[in-house]
């Protein structure tokens, strides 16, 4: 159940966004994604769950080429959650977490009882099955997050991709997301906006500035103050977790140096 | 979710055969309900009465009630699902040009007896090549990187439906005054001059494309969520947005050939529609098919007698009901479609 991207490029409009990265993510492994915004944390994403098209490169699933494969092996393969969706269409919950069934399904087949049951034990996974009747759209942030991560659990994908899931959560909602695909026991890769979350559910990192990857390894060896200066231009002091000693970049002050203020 | 679903239909169909009774049996020329069905199990059994009643039935209303039963299922149809192509509330099986198209090729035939040769069936080619040249220059124009994407194809679909209408405008201009009066009407839509022929092509038109939108109403669920979730979910959304497009414009050009053109039907149905069963496409498509085929017939029941012995343009019947209808609808629901709070 490995992931392994090899020499990815991808262009947007003309420019290249991201040029040769190589990632690995081993079986079960929970791999962060970590860098600035517009640093290509979801175009490299994005290129692995089709959306965006590969200038250079492969990726790989358990050796495996995923962008050969059919669109609907590729996705009972691979899951994905996004930010918070906006969404136009009023599905309910159910409907939302039955849409992960789709990649399963054919033309005319109807949902079997089987599906349903996946679908319900997802919802129950994710603590949500109370919910199920509710309306997507009227659902908090968090809610809405845990219906994404039931939808990939339904999907029964073995690899999953996270695209930034907790940029607008409360800090509470932040550990559950992360905590309940943590427990998943999937192979993952999730772009993080926050290092000291990452730091705390990743197995490993891997660190991108200029559309490369600059560092990768266990986040007690790529966090540190120097390289978040480097890649963030932040000044962090980087301190032990209490708990489990992994990095948590703490960031300073700097009185003296505040941008002027208009009169 | 499933018996509902069954007696939503259910009673759907009812309220279809009624209006469409009705709509047979309701005229300047009074008949009984049962004098309708007569005639037509008379025909389905082989043997055509010579009588007033069949030559009406049968003759004048029959085909044009079934008419107006057909292409109000299409636009709703349509409407559905350029709503879910462009990703706007407001869209209308007309956004993709197709109508104002159609506007230009039949204005042609009306105002300069283009296409004289074919007689009777001048206007409907007319129509049809006009839209299919509105189709295939909106799917040029609007393509990137192989993909229609919503913005891109709403914003083409707008300018070049202003550029058709100009074109309208400017043969109406270089026309004959009097000719215009037709054009005008036709514009407006109507079922005046239904007849049994014009019912296979928008018919098979139809059935097609709801077989085609049934199969992949699990794709048009995921694609309602965005394209990125739905490539994700294993749909090929480059092919299903071409496949809706080409389907939606056929089905939408197929009945302004016929009908002309009839707004409100497919803006406002389908929202109705999921406002009653939901907005997944497994149900919102069957029901609203049989919903917008119930509205049109009604609507041109009403536009044939509201005025007679004169003839309403159906077109301001359906935006008479249709627009204050969705109103009430959304004020008294939280109806969110657009994503807002």
């Amino acid at each position: 159940m490995s992931l392994d991207v090899l020499d990815l490029s991808v262009d947007l409009g003309g420019r290249r966004i991201v040029s040769g990265v190589d990632l690995h993510v081993g079986d079960g492994e929970f791999a962060g994604l970590l860098g600035p915004n517009g640093s290509g944390k979801s175009t490299i994403l994005k290129a692995i769950y089709r959306v965006n098209h590969p200038a250079t490169g492969r990726i790989l699933l358990d050796g495996e080429n995923l962008l050969g494969l059919p669109a609907r092996d590729a996705a009972r393969r691979v899951a994905v959650v996004a930010q918070e969706s906006t969404v136009e269409f009023a599905l309910t919950v159910w409907e939302m977490v039955m849409l992960g069934r789709v990649p399963h399904k054919r033309g005319f087949e109807r949902d079997g009882p089987k599906d349903r049951e996946i679908a319900a034990q997802a919802l129950e996974h994710v603590g949500m099955a109370g919910l199920a009747r509710r309306s997507f759209h009227q659902l908090s942030g968090g809610e809405k997050q845990r219906v994404l991560i039931a939808r990939a659990i339904a999907q029964q994908a073995d690899h999953l991709l996270l695209d930034e899931p907790t940029s607008h959560l409360d800090v509470r909602y932040q550990v559950e997301v992360l905590e309940l695909v943590h427990g998943l026991g999937v192979t993952v890769l999730a772009a993080l906006h926050e290092l000291a979350l990452a730091a705390l559910f990743c197995d490993s990192v891997h660190l991108r500035a200029d559309g490369q990857i600059v560092d990768h390894g266990p986040p007690a060896s790529v966090i540190s103050a120097s390289a978040i200066d480097e890649v963030y231009g932040a000044d962090v002091v980087v301190v032990p977790h209490p708990d489990s000693g992994v990095p948590q970049p703490l960031p300073r002050r700097h009185p003296h140096n505040r941008p002027e203020r208009n009169p | 979710m499933r018996t509902h679903l069954v007696r939503v239909l259910v009673l759907c169909t009812l309220l279809l055969a009624a209006a469409m009774t009705a709509g047979v049996w309701v005229g300047s020329v009074g008949l009984s309900p049962t004098s309708v069905w007569t005639v037509v199990y008379d025909h389905l059994a082989g043997h055509a009465p010579n009588s007033i009643a069949n030559a009406i039935v049968w003759e004048l209303r029959l085909p044009r009630v079934l008419l107006a039963a057909v292409v109000g299922a299409a636009l709703t149809t349509a409407g559905s699902v350029v709503q879910v192509l462009v990703r706007n509330a407001l869209a209308d099986p007309f956004l993709l040009g197709v109508s104002s198209g159609a506007s230009v090729g039949a204005t042609a035939v009306l105002l300069f007896g283009a296409l004289a040769s074919l007689g009777l069936w001048a206007l409907s080619v007319g129509a049809i090549s006009g839209a299919f040249v509105a189709m295939v220059l909106v799917f040029v124009v609007s393509r990137q990187g192989g993909t229609l994407a919503p913005l891109q194809l709403t914003l083409c679909g707008v300018v070049l439906a202003g550029l058709f209408e100009s074109i309208t405008s400017f043969l109406i201009f270089r026309g004959n005054p009097q000719a215009t009066q037709s054009v005008l009407f036709w514009l407006l839509g109507s079922f005046g001059n239904a007849t049994w022929s014009q019912l296979p092509g928008p018919t098979a038109g139809l059935l097609l494309a709801i077989a085609y939108l049934l199969a992949q109403a699990r794709a048009l669920n995921a694609l309602a969520m965005g394209a990125d979730a739905a490539t994700s979910l294993g749909v090929d959304v480059a092919r299903l947005r071409r496949n809706l497009f080409f389907i939606t414009s056929l089905i939408a050009g197929l009945s302004v050939a016929v009908s002309g053109v009839i707004g409100f039907v497919g803006l406002v149905v389908p929202h109705i529609v999921r406002l009653v069963v939901g907005s997944d496409h497994r149900r919102t498509l069957p029901v609203g098919a049989l919903a917008g085929a119930t509205f049109m017939v009604l609507s041109d029941l009403l536009a044939r007698t509201i005025v007679a012995p004169q003839e309403m343009p159906i077109g301001v019947i359906t935006a008479i009901i249709g627009a204050p209808t969705l109103i009430v609808l959304i004020r008294r629901r939280t109806y969110l479609y657009g994503g807002a709070g």
